[in-house]
């Protein structure tokens, strides 16, 4: 699936100029006689992994996808996608080759795009399941260096997910089980494994991303605890607690402000999106 | 231009003589003046009629695997072209590969057909050396090619060629593949899914065909990919073994053949012990080298990646088998001995490179000996029967390490230019890519010296910044590379691998990212990454010619005969590539730490060149 909208940009431009885009675009000829409403309306281009629950996919079941079109709704807007694996080159593939003008879920600290205000503010989680009654909240329990704990993984490049940091740091090493970040992409959800394990009982506890841990966590047959970590970070480099925002290309400042404004407005939609889908807040 | 001479030597005792025997190739079609015989260069003659792989490689009029040989030597005993005519070539004719993505491809030349796979979405061309211009006879484009591949791949989309065996040429394909294409018909004959693009499997490495087995390496290192190297039919595409390089000893095709020379590769289950409890499966050890063959051994020698993950805290011990070689039973995939170039790499340096296999007089005494320029900065020379180092020593600048331990094999490691996570570190010296990467150097039996294309480079780590992928944030170190000592990025070095020194080297602005080949006209070519192909003498590296090319060049130079009995040599022109991704994947100059840093190096690049894939042929007028 590409976008039909793929290579047109868009912003706040009138509906002359937008019908034209529209035209060039499909390369449809546009009755001026009978306008289409539809056809007239106002692109969001937006650039999103097409298989990663909980934040996107390509059938639009990801909570990125719903804040995506709050905020496209918006703006008086709708959203057209163009798909790309959310992996290194994501930003280099996608939003600065002009392929979109929006990219969701970004650290608001990322160099890479411009980050609008923060969405959101997550955190790593310890992930148990709740017969176990473990009541694990800091990476310097004792029990750390005991139980099987279950933790993501990148392969190499100077880069490894915090709580495997955090763990090695402390020396816990041996009783550690690396899933990797990416997963399984065959799969519908190729973030689950890690959270499966922890329902199976392949490990103990694992530590997991916010949002993917509550959206999964949800789906297990068994109850499953959920406690952000803590510390918060690491000193003096290790935070465990992101701030998220959308990215947009760097120097595109009207487009963030246009951005900021919607967030501002659509605050308590997106916290019930969040909701809804089980994303922890901190 | 930064082409200065440094170090020359007198010219060898063996010059003139060698201008006289280069005429010597049996296989030459044209008129070829006489030859006087010499035994050593035997191994270089065949028949035009050969079929067998093992005489067709041997045959300098055609060009059938990426390395020439199984010995990986790429060298031909052509000597049309020699350093007195190399000023007067000319370009024969071009073929645009259509694509604009890093060219590392080498072409190749069976039958009077070249054959050419580009870039992703890789796209096989036969050209037809018979017609005027090469015109292309027929393309081959794999079905359902996983676009997913593209966002997978580590280090820009390249592939580094295609082999011919049995009247078929094989290749892989980014998104995992292996290809078997008629080489008359262009018609598929088979397509072997070997690695799982969904688990981060890529495939950019040219296979190698040995005794009906095509060999198939994968990469993915930095996804938690577990290496391994896949021997398939070449009837069928099945899988006749598949040799994992972590894990217990039945997987990694570890049984009672395997002597390994040194006492920390002797054990039960290294590839397990070696690593945390469970680290091997995520542990890297990726394949996308070179693989060479000994047919009188019956041994093939291939070199294994990086170990994951990246913070080398997670994963205590040596890390077996990563950043090592083995040597294997083809028809097995046996293990009959390995060695580790890096014990628990903290650095990402591969142990993939090309793996020469030379008979040299080491001490007064003949030894089959295995020659490695490793991404650590040292040259080994391996007995290839038992994996001893015989000698290792430094190429470049190299602060990570002192040396190499010949009694116990190991490198010895620089505690404080070890990099880990929070940690400032600067002055690493070979960074990320290597004192050398993919690009291979190629011998001279006639000079006796190896011609190795490298870059000069160090990298600082420090600090951190914020980065995502698949959603989930972290940190990670701010990477940032620049020229080693000297200012220049690029090395071209002649080796003596017997005295362990480069007899002489020419400094180029760029990193060398090309391969290079050396003929019995005493040239040696090479490309540079802002677009010039080079003739240079190969007793003294005098320059003696030289092209600009339409982009940057990191391909692998070849030559052969034509239908016409003359000599050509060609070269794809192309840039990107890990060190050329600032071109060919349009990264932002301003972000020194883009392609993992190497973008600081780079930024003026863009200015020096353009990209786009396009192949010449050279000839003589």
């Amino acid at each position: 699936m590409t976008t039909r909208a793929l290579g047109c940009r868009l912003s706040g431009v009138g509906a002359f100029a937008a019908a034209l885009f529209v035209m060039s675009c499909h390369g449809a000829p546009v009755s001026t006689q009978q306008p289409s409403p539809a056809k007239h309306q106002r692109i969001l281009r937006v650039c999103a992994d097409p298989n990663n629950l909980p934040y996107s996919n390509d059938r639009q079941q990801g909570f990125e996808n719903d804040i995506a079109s709050l905020i496209a709704r918006d703006l008086g807007a709708r959203v057209a996608y163009t798909w790309w694996p959310q992996r290194r080159g994501f930003v280099r593939m996608t939003l600065k080759r002009d392929q979109c003008d929006v990219i969701m879920g970004i650290p608001s600290n990322y160099e890479l795009a411009l980050p609008t205000a923060p969405y959101y503010r997550s955190s790593y989680v310890f992930v148990s399941r709740s017969d176990r009654h473990l009541g694990i909240t800091s990476f310097d329990d004792p029990r750390m260096k005991k139980l099987k704990i279950g933790v993501q993984m990148i392969g190499n490049d100077h880069v490894n997910s915090p709580p495997a940091h955090a763990l090695a740091s402390r020396g816990i090493i041996n009783n550690v089980t690396g899933y990797t970040v990416y997963g399984d992409y065959r799969s519908q959800a190729p973030g689950r494994d890690i959270v499966d394990a922890v329902a199976k009982g392949d490990v103990d506890l694992a530590v997991v991303w916010g949002p993917q841990a509550g959206f999964f966590a949800r789906q297990e047959r068994v109850p499953l605890d959920i406690v952000p970590v803590s510390p918060q970070i690491d000193l003096p480099f290790l935070p465990f607690v992101f701030d998220i925002s959308m990215g947009v290309r760097r120097g595109d400042v009207a487009m963030r402000e246009e951005l900021d404004r919607a967030i501002e407005r659509r605050h308590d939609e997106i916290d019930r999106i969040l909701d809804r889908y089980g994303v922890p807040r901190v | 231009m930064m082409a200065d001479i440094a170090g020359r030597r007198a010219a060898r005792s063996l010059g003139n003589a060698s201008l006289l025997l280069i005429a010597l190739c049996t296989a030459c079609k044209g008129n070829a003046p006489a030859a006087r015989h010499l035994p050593f260069l035997d191994r270089y003659h065949s028949s035009p009629a050969a079929t067998n792989l093992v005489q067709l490689q041997r045959d300098d009029g055609q060009w059938v695997m990426p390395a020439k040989n199984y010995e990986s030597t790429r060298f031909s005993s052509l000597n049309q072209i020699n350093a007195g005519n190399v000023k007067t070539l000319k370009v024969a004719w071009t073929f645009s590969t259509g694509n604009d993505r890093g060219e590392e491809a080498a072409p190749i030349v069976v039958n009077n057909t070249m054959y050419v796979v580009t870039p992703f979405p890789n796209i096989l061309y036969a050209l037809d050396l018979t017609q005027p211009g090469a015109p292309a006879k027929w393309s081959y484009k794999p079905k359902d090619m996983n676009n997913a591949a593209k966002g997978v791949a580590c280090c820009d989309w390249v592939n580094r060629g295609c082999v011919y065996a049995n009247g078929r040429i094989f290749f892989n394909t980014l998104d995992g593949k292996t290809c078997a294409v008629d080489a008359q018909t262009g018609k598929e004959v088979w397509v072997s899914q070997v690695a799982d693009i969904n688990r981060g499997e890529s495939i950019t490495m040219a296979p190698l065909v040995v005794k009906n087995k095509v060999l198939v390496g994968d990469s993915g290192g930095e996804f938690g990919v577990r290496g391994s190297l896949t021997a398939l039919d070449t009837e069928t595409g099945t899988q006749v073994w598949k040799a994992f390089s972590t894990g217990p000893d039945n997987e990694c095709l570890i049984g009672p053949s395997f002597h390994p020379h040194y006492d920390s590769d002797k054990g039960h289950d290294l590839g397990v012990k070696t690593w945390p409890p469970d680290g091997w499966k995520i542990g890297g050890g990726t394949t996308w080298g070179w693989i060479s063959y000994d047919p009188a051994l019956d041994l093939i020698y291939y070199g294994t990646g990086n170990p994951g993950p990246w913070n080398s805290e997670q994963r205590p011990g040596d890390n077996k088998w990563t950043c090592g070689v083995f040597a294997r039973k083809p028809d097995t995939g046996e293990a009959v001995w390995f060695y580790q170039w890096s014990a628990h790499d903290l650095y990402d340096h591969d142990g993939v490179n090309e793996l020469v296999l030379l008979d040299l007089p080491v001490n007064g005494q003949v030894r089959k000996t295995l020659l490695h320029p490793d991404r650590n900065g040292y040259v080994y020379m391996l007995d290839r029967t038992t994996g001893e180092v015989i000698s290792a020593n430094p190429f470049t600048y190299i602060t990570t390490s002192t040396g190499v331990d010949l009694k116990t094999g190991r490198l010895k490691a620089v505690a404080e230019k070890a990099v880990g996570f929070g940690r400032v570190t600067r002055m690493i010296c070979p960074p990320a890519p290597g004192a050398k990467d993919y690009e291979p150097s190629a011998y001279s039996p006639l000079t006796k010296l190896l011609y190795i294309p490298h870059a000069n480079l160090c990298e600082d780590a420090e600090g951190v910044q914020a980065n995502y992928i698949a959603g989930t944030p972290y940190v990670g170190a701010n990477v940032k590379m620049y020229a080693g000592p000297g200012g220049n990025r690029g090395v071209f070095d002649a080796w003596d691998p017997l005295t362990g020194k480069a007899v002489w080297s020419i400094k180029e602005n760029f990193p060398v990212w090309s391969g290079t080949v050396v003929t019995a006209g005493n040239v040696v070519f090479y490309g540079t990454m802002d677009g010039w192909f080079k003739a240079v003498d190969a007793t003294n590296g005098t320059l003696l010619w030289q092209f600009k090319c339409g982009s940057g060049i990191i391909g692998q130079p070849v030559t052969y005969l034509g239908p016409d009995g003359k000599q050509y040599v060609s070269i794809l022109a192309g840039v990107g590539g890990w060190a050329g991704a600032i071109v060919s994947g349009h990264l932002d100059p301003h972000d020194g730490t883009g392609a993992l840093g190497f973008v600081n190096a780079m930024t003026d690049l863009p200015q020096a060149t353009t990209k786009g894939g396009m192949l010449y042929t050279f000839g003589l007028p």
